[in-house]
């Protein structure tokens, strides 16, 4: 692994999108410290305050043999990973035109939408598809996640879809990650909802 | 060695415990709220404590520091307005334990009443600022700021912002190394401690002289670092700033500042030898721009092209510095086309009701700080002032006495209970001891809400969940002369209504708590208790359409158009539509409806 960052000086791209609760900040966390332990450099950066609230949450993550901003450069994202459809088409400008994304097909009305004054995005996936062709994956991760019995677990079913892009990194180091953030009684449910979202992308 | 993963507010809180620190003090404000709440969590040899205010903790460190232990005190830089005033003195005091404050700003306003530029206070206070730009530096600078305090007989500021502050980077541990300050107080000290004329003159001088000796300390500090690479341009800049431009730009030259204030004047100079043109990055204010043009060198770039207001980004250091050779990465949707995502008030919060109750009473309402400032937008808007901590008491006393009789039961000033102990209760004795007749009503929700659930002096726990002393509103409101006290419970709309209209009539000064209130997030009071049933439904056969329960902004209700008619045979465009997984069962909603369209759900 070590070997692989000395090879290769570039900095990935992550770009986590949704809406506060639905767990956006535990699927950064794990990405940092799966990289983390794999010997890379990362840095993660996500806006608090007022995200509990029902607002937009976001979270840039990157990881490299060395990286600086904690921010991305706009248009330079190289994954999309978003857990609400309208927090993903929010984005579609950040990402470059080689980025793969993947989105959980779940709609979270904003304000507005629930009061008849603006309309919800229709054909979210069809605008990806337009520019990004076969490099856009939906998951239905609420649907995965409840069949397991919790929809909470939408989450890491999403990191679990999001895992089959890093091919160098082992199902245990993610599995190991999991279970370091998590409390314990909440492991069989997790590495269970990786393993599912694997299987759907 | 072992390295982790960690946030800057974390790394702050692991330097000032490997420094040795014993007593740290805080009031929460985003983005400088985790730190005490890491230290109290992780760091048992440390003393923690949430202050009723930023003044209250700043005067908590000093007393410690002064009896020879390290102390730290942290805050978001509104905290410092409210703490300025020992800040500026204690500059002239100096400390004998190590003393560090920090403040933490937020460029863009991500969640604050205004975008300020902290670095102004250490030339103002002549106190020494260090800035980091990720977690090891957090960590490293905040070990570092200790023994400068120590060194030069100063408070040290430590200055962050929300990238650095709410960013993770990987930090390297120590260990826990204590002063060799021996603690105690010695009335030996008196003329360095009490700030009267004769004395004050002595240390103003003195202030001046470290000063001079902080110039060139800053000249060897290690993290004012120069890396010269190509001599065409080099960058001077500090924390965050540097990280974007050194990515936008990484074959420039660069002077880094860990030090901010005072600047290494020498090595500056030495920079503008070494390369041909120097560009400034800085956020917000001209800082460092102005210090470096007073000091008579010509610059390339600097405010001219990079913005100071909001936050910079690596794109926006890169767009301003490449001009028109950036190009700008393809627009594919347009985001402005895409409705908002604005903050809201949970589900069976308690303000929507009282808000509610207070725009039926056609209500000009003073805000304060906190969740229910949300109270302002629309399709609610029943709040219409905000500007500071514990403002809205004083602003509509005011307002009160500006408007006479004219302004009986039309001004109400709202305030949590967080921010009313914050900053509510001094200006509340004002109204009764200046015989004004202002109704001011605390909205205890039982917790610091919007930070995130910070203890104070009115929940009966301290930081660290040990059970305490818990403020009485009502025999506060008492003891400082106000006679007309009621409680109200805001679930109740029409109660509500009656007593905040009967107060708002009155001559006299009044004080309406609110009851049975806690927050929605706040697990420990069971807030869902309280309702009924655990959900409700539209009823379709009476929904009308009227679209009345859309007016709370209730993020579990939302409308579904589609022409028909109720089982009466009135016509509709539309109806209401519940969500039972968002809704809590307030019945807020089923008080609103003047159709008894809205019933219990069944599970």
């Amino acid at each position: 692994m070590k070997k692989n960052i000395k090879k290769n000086g570039k900095v990935t791209n992550i770009f986590l999108s949704g809406v506060g609760g639905q767990g956006t900040i535990l699927a950064s966390n794990i990405l940092a410290e799966v990289f983390l332990k794999a010997g890379y450099d990362v840095k993660k950066a996500e806006v608090h305050g007022m995200a509990q609230r029902g607002g937009d949450v976001t979270t840039h993550f990157r990881f490299g043999k060395k990286v600086y901003s904690p921010i991305i450069k706009y248009g330079d994202v190289d994954f999309l990973l978003s857990f609400e459809l309208l927090e993903s088409i929010r984005y579609i400008n950040w990402v470059k035109p080689e980025g793969k994304i993947v989105i959980n097909n779940q709609e979270i009305f904003p304000p507005a939408v629930n009061l008849g004054m603006a309309q919800y995005p229709q054909d979210v996936e069809k605008a990806f598809k337009k520019h990004f062709k076969g490099n856009v994956h939906m998951i239905n991760g609420q649907e995965i996640a409840k069949n397991l019995g919790n929809m909470q677990a939408a989450n890491v079913v999403l990191v679990g879809a999001f895992s089959n892009f890093f091919p160098e990194i082992k199902d245990d180091q993610w599995i190991d990650a999991l279970k370091t953030l998590l409390a314990p009684k909440l492991h069989d449910l997790n590495v269970k909802a990786f393993y599912e979202g694997k299987k759907a992308l | 060695m072992k390295k982790e993963l960690m946030q800057g507010n974390a790394a702050v809180a692991r330097g000032a415990w490997e420094a040795g620190v014993k007593v740290a003090t805080a009031y929460p404000g985003t983005p400088s709220s985790e730190i005490l709440q890491d230290i109290a969590s992780t760091y048992p040899e440390i003393y923690a404590e949430w202050a009723p205010n930023e003044k209250v903790a700043m005067e908590v460190a000093a007393g410690a520091a002064l009896a020879g232990v390290r102390s730290m005190v942290a805050m978001k830089h509104v905290g410092l307005n409210v703490a300025a005033d020992p800040f500026m003195t204690l500059a002239y005091t100096g400390v004998k334990g190590g003393m560090m404050v920090v403040v933490a700003d937020d460029p863009n306003v991500h969640s604050s009443q205004n975008e300020q530029d902290s670095r102004n206070w250490a030339r103002f206070a002549k106190v020494p600022m260090l800035e980091p730009s990720d977690g090891q530096e957090c960590k490293d600078f905040a070990k570092i700021a200790f023994e400068i305090s120590e060194k030069f007989d100063t408070p040290v500021m430590l200055r962050t912002e929300t990238r650095v502050a709410h960013s993770d980077s990987p930090v390297v541990l120590g260990e826990r190394k204590e002063s060799t300050v021996v603690p105690g107080v010695d009335p030996k000290d008196t003329p360095k401690y009490v700030m009267v004329p004769i004395n004050v003159r002595v240390r103003r001088k003195f202030v001046e002289e470290r000063m001079r000796k902080l110039e060139a300390y800053a000249e060897k500090f290690k993290y004012n670092v120069m890396e010269i690479n190509d001599t065409k341009i080099g960058v001077i800049s500090s924390g965050v700033s540097y990280l974007y431009t050194k990515d936008a730009f990484p074959e420039w030259s660069y002077l880094k500042l860990g030090m901010v204030w005072p600047l290494p004047k020498k090595m500056i100079a030495t920079f503008f030898k070494k390369v041909k043109k120097v560009i400034i990055v800085e956020e917000l204010d001209p800082f460092l721009e102005t210090e470096i043009k007073a000091m008579g060198y010509k610059i390339f770039h600097g405010k001219d092209v990079i913005p100071n207001m909001y936050e910079l980004s690596p794109e926006i250091v890169e767009k301003a510095l490449k001009g028109k050779a950036y190009k700008a990465p393809k627009i594919r949707v347009k985001p402005e086309d895409l409705p908002r995502r604005p903050p809201n008030l949970c589900a069976g919060c308690s303000h929507r009701p009282l808000f509610y109750a207070l725009k039926k009473l056609g209500a000009y309402v003073f805000g304060d700080i906190g969740c229910y400032t949300l109270a302002a937008a629309p399709p609610l808007q029943a709040l219409h002032a905000c500007i500071c901590m514990g403002a809205s008491v004083g602003m509509a006393h005011g307002a009160m006495k500006a408007l006479g009789n004219e302004g009986l039961g039309k001004v109400v000033a709202v305030i949590g209970d967080s921010t009313f102990l914050h900053g509510g209760v001094t200006p509340l004795m004002d109204v009764a001891y200046n015989k004004g007749n202002s109704t001011t009503i605390i909205l205890d929700n039982r917790i610091t809400g919007m930070t995130g659930h910070q203890e104070h002096a009115g929940t009966g726990f301290t930081i660290r969940q040990e059970p305490t002393n818990m403020v009485d509103y009502a025999e506060l409101g008492k003891a400082l002369g106000i006679k007309s006290i009621r409680k109200i419970d805001p679930y109740d709309i029409k109660s509500s209504m009656e007593i905040v209209k009967e107060e708002m009539a009155k001559n006299e000064p009044s004080l309406v708590i609110c009851e049975n209130s806690p927050c929605m997030l706040l697990r420990r009071a069971k807030p869902l208790e309280r309702f009924k049933n655990p959900f409700y439904v539209v009823d379709t056969d009476k929904c009308r359409g009227c679209r009345m329960c859309l007016e709370i902004n209730c993020p579990a209700i939302s409308w579904r158009a589609g022409e028909g008619e109720t089982k009466d045979g009135h016509k509709r465009k539309g109806t209401a539509y519940i969500n039972r997984d968002q809704c809590v069962g307030c019945e807020v909603c089923v008080q609103i409806c003047k159709f008894e369209a809205i019933a219990p759900g069944q599970k």
